[in-house]
């Protein structure tokens, strides 16, 4: 009876060690803290229908932002702190705390935080924000109001969401994480070296979130091939659009692989199967295969959209189109293309044979010829530019200094022969890491500075936004160059403890103080928003155009009304907008406006999705029926309700329109003495901020008393 | 006035073909991910197909006759879907019934074929764990037994609503998308039955 009702769950599942207890507090404090501030505000309503319910992809971005920013802080990043602590602390001579031999953390726990850190950066983290991205700009930027299909987005985000959560339940059942390394490579993900519900955690968070992240990319293939506005052609959409467009033609290619992978990887543990196991005719090796076929493409689809808000930034900041438009977008469709059949060279040591070998590290190299003309692009950009030096630019050179670090390391690891030296060293990792924090984060934060003023409707602090790019540029080479030297001296990757003699632990306290000081690059950015939230009447983009930008979504309001335009414009030329400025503007007329409505469907399926996933991984079969009935139930009801749109009236549009200039007009002449919102050196400092938050304190307190 | 009435009638009626585009379009893509993710197990099966591990091969298994008429119930109902959906276009509501029932029916005995096999094998004490090979045989398979068990629901549930709510537009879109899917499923059981069934016996 109990295990009909709670499958393999009992009181050892409940956190008992430090770190889940720890994690279980924490979270239980955060849910608690959200609970109460909710209901003192009594925004519970508010929340539910302008947020969680909400089809726009405006809103639905901001939600991925702050989902990913809170994975990227409570646990991606920390959990890299935690592993340079180990790192630094792990020498042979030294020793252990808290029960462990070396450093801090037993052999066991160090692994299943090196997995969760990849794990979680890879879906939860740089997934998270390239989505919310692409679903904030992309519609601005093609001239549309809403998406091909707003139900999928929303299902899409939630079910993101409940992937989220499920890679966080480990800290409130079951105590671990899987501990095989982010891919979970076979035969170790099989109950027989890992019988521990960490790996089945692994399998559904990732299920969960990956269907996810194929309904998104179908949605938004529909929407950028189908939605654009009159006279977008192609061959006029802006570089972000192209960017999206080409990653997410790659997940709905190579992420039904990895859904299908994990299946089996499923069946062999839940079933007994024998895909991936060494007895009975299983086969490991194919397992290698087939999630590096998704495995590979999948850095790709990070970094493309990321390519395009850099060919944006340079454009915009240099007051030029972007250099040779079409041999940049080429690049972009030539390493979709070539990165589908590279998968091989991360294992090449595996034994395929010369010849195999051969083709895939030929592959890999001529991949680096596409990105290497769109990095050519980009510098032609700036050729005789009128450059202006703000953070969005800022991250963008950094971008070009690091991820070229990271390309040429990148064609040396694609050499075979070489490969069986640096494979699994921290050479390795350190390649990696360059592309992904230099290419994708910096995108990422390149890309949320540039779109801040368009989303929020305030720019963001420039001063100290410049500090946090250099904490993050001194922190990285700290932390990464010492990691390649380290990863030629012979250190593997993963170690969690290494022999004194070898000398490599001041490298790997350099490694630490590098994270201490991107930490620091972290709170700083924090900071950065707070302080522009203060100055934000000061900061206002009144024209919808801070940077004087070349694209679409410059050309309405900031931030944008629900429906985007109030008329949907026409694309004559490829930079539209600045085409569009050049003349005068048309005369506005209103018109019927038909949006689609909110829905909880998404919501209600992925709670019945995280359950589905729940109980397969404690074995509740009662759940798993009941959740598998709950989605089909969900679904049925809402693809038969055909009233899912709601037209708002042209007189409606209007008076909206006319309320928000007058709102806007009336703060113009209330800051119309002070300087206006380009002027980057009045901004205030650390010093300033931090006068600020101390008087604030101060007040406060004395408040209290 | 008239003018303005009828300018929007036509762009309401813009905006439905519009939508009605996106839709079989992204249903399009659908279908493209839902065949990838056949492919691996097409790939997993031609990988593993000679991994018996002692036990028996798919020619000591496989029944010639069985599979034969899996094939021709299946092709069957993927024609009585095809004169469907012409009926559909026409907005003949009794027709539209008779043939997707009749469909529905031919599914139906399919994939009682296919459990029926299922089930011999595992009686017999072949189950899905007792070597690589019918782990692969039984996952792709059944795979495309699952797919065809959503597409029977998906049928019941439509032919229920037109039933009550008659052969409005909406539900003409699902049925295009339902038949387009049916012949998806009607290709992926070709691959099938040559690679896994005919291949066997070569």
């Amino acid at each position: 009876m109990k295990e009909f009702l709670i499958g393999k769950l009992s009181l050892e599942s409940l956190p008992h060690e430090w770190f889940t207890l720890g994690g279980t507090v924490f979270f239980g404090l955060l849910t608690v803290a959200v609970i109460v501030l909710l209901t003192v505000t009594k925004r519970w309503k508010w929340l539910w229908k302008e947020w969680l319910t909400s089809v726009d992809p405006k809103k639905i971005g901001i939600m991925y932002f702050i989902v990913a920013g809170f994975m990227l802080i409570a646990r991606g990043g920390l959990e890299a702190l935690m592993m340079w602590l180990q790192q630094a602390l792990g020498a042979s001579n030294m020793p252990g705390a808290l029960g462990a031999t070396h450093g801090y953390l037993s052999a066991d726990h160090f692994q299943q935080i090196f997995t969760a850190h990849g794990n979680i950066m890879v879906f939860f983290v740089a997934m998270g924000f390239i989505f919310g991205l692409i679903n904030y700009i992309v519609p601005l930027q093609i001239g549309a109001r809403d998406l091909a299909s707003p139900f999928l987005n929303t299902l899409g985000f939630w079910l993101y969401v409940a992937g989220v959560v499920m890679v966080n339940m480990f800290f409130v059942f079951g105590g671990q994480y899987a501990a095989t390394g982010w891919l979970a490579v076979a035969p170790l993900s099989g109950t027989q070296f890992s019988p521990g519900v960490g790996m089945d955690y692994w399998i559904w968070s990732l299920q969960i979130s990956g269907v996810g992240t194929t309904l998104g990319a179908i949605n938004f293939i529909m929407t950028i091939l189908k939605m654009r506005a009159p006279g977008m052609t192609l061959w006029k959409m802006p570089a972000f659009t192209w960017g999206s467009l080409c990653s997410m033609i790659m997940a709905v290619t190579v992420f039904p692989l990895l859904t299908a992978t994990i299946f089996l990887v499923f069946f062999d543990r839940y079933f007994g199967t024998h895909f991936f196991t060494t007895t009975l005719g299983g086969d490991p090796m194919m397992y290698t295969n087939l999630i590096w076929m998704w495995g590979h493409p999948e850095v790709y689809i990070l970094v493309l959209p990321a390519y395009g808000v850099f060919s944006e930034i340079v454009s915009t900041f240099s007051r030029k189109p972007l250099a040779s438009y079409t041999s940049n977008i080429l690049g972009m469709i030539g390493v979709s293309l070539f990165a589908l059949s590279v998968w091989l060279h991360h294992f090449f040591t595996m034994g395929a044979g010369a010849d195999v070998n051969a083709f895939f590290g030929v592959m890999t190299m001529c991949i680096a010829i596409p990105t290497t003309v769109l990095v050519f692009t980009w510098i032609a950009t700036m050729y005789k530019g009128r450059i202006r030096f703000t953070t969005p630019m800022l991250w963008f050179l950094g971008f070009i200094a690091v991820f070229t670090l990271g390309g040429i390391t990148g064609v040396m690891l694609a050499i075979p022969p070489a490969d069986f030296q640096f494979h699994n060293s921290l050479f390795l990792v350190a390649h990696f890491h360059s592309n992904v924090i230099g290419g994708v984060l910096f995108g990422v934060f390149a890309g949320i500075s540039y779109w801040f003023p368009k989303i929020a409707g305030f720019r963001l602090n420039e001063r100290i936004g410049k500090y946090a790019f250099w904490c993050w540029m001194i922190g990285f080479s700290l932390s990464f160059i010492p990691m390649y030297i380290l990863g030629l001296m012979g250190a593997t990757r993963r170690l969690d403890t290494y022999d004194a003699s070898t000398g490599w632990q001041p490298f790997y306290v350099l490694m630490l103080i590098g994270g201490i000081i991107i930490a620091i690059g972290v709170a700083l950015q924090i900071v950065q928003i707070i302080a522009s939230v203060i100055e934000k009447k000061r900061l206002r983009d009144i024209t919808g155009d801070p940077w004087d930008g070349r694209s679409l979504e410059w050309a309405t309001a900031s931030p944008p009304a629900p429906y985007n335009f109030t008329t949907i414009p026409q694309a004559a030329t490829r930079d539209t907008f600045w085409e569009m400025k050049k003349q005068s503007l048309p005369k506005v007329a209103y018109e019927d406006i038909r949006m689609p409505k909110n829905t909880a469907s998404g919501i209600y399926i992925s709670i019945f999705a995280f359950l589905l996933g729940f109980g397969f991984v404690w074995h509740i079969s009662w759940l798993i029926v009941v959740s598998m009935v709950g989605i089909l139930a969900c679904i049925i009801t809402r693809t038969f309700n055909d009233h899912t749109e709601s037209t708002i009236p042209a007189a409606e549009v209007e008076r909206l329109e006319i309320a928000r200039r007058e709102k806007l007009q009336h703060e113009h002449n209330v800051s119309a003495d002070k300087p206006t919102h380009l002027d980057m050196d009045a901004d205030m400092g650390l010093r300033e901020f931090i006068k600020i938050a101390v008087v604030w304190a101060w007040n406060v307190v004395r408040h209290k008393q | 006035m008239t003018e303005v009435v009828e300018a929007q009638r036509i762009d309401h009626t813009d905006h439905e073909a519009a939508a009605n585009d996106r839709v079989m379009f992204g249903f399009w893509v659908y279908l493209m991910t839902d065949l990838l993710m056949f492919a691996v197990l097409f790939a997993v099966y031609a990988v593993l197909h000679g991994n018996t591990a002692g036990g028996p091969s798919g020619s000591a298994l496989f029944s010639q006759p069985q599979a034969l008429a899996e094939t021709l119930l299946l092709l069957t109902s993927s024609f009585t879907c095809g004169i469907g959906m012409i009926a559909a276009r026409k907005g003949n509501k009794s027709q539209v019934l008779a043939w997707f029932g009749l469909t529905f029916l031919l599914g139906l005995a399919f994939l009682g074929l296919e459990i029926k096999e299922f089930a011999e094998f595992i009686h017999e004490g072949h189950t899905l764990s007792s070597s690589a090979f019918l782990s692969s045989f039984f996952t792709l398979v059944g795979t495309h037994g699952i797919h065809i068990t959503s597409g029977l629901l998906w049928m019941g549930i439509t032919l229920g609503f037109i039933i009550k709510r008659g052969l409005n537009q909406p539900l003409v879109r699902k049925l295009a998308l339902l038949s387009l899917f049916w012949h998806f499923l009607d290709i992926v059981w070709i691959f099938i039955f040559s690679i896994v069934y005919l291949m066997a016996f070569v």
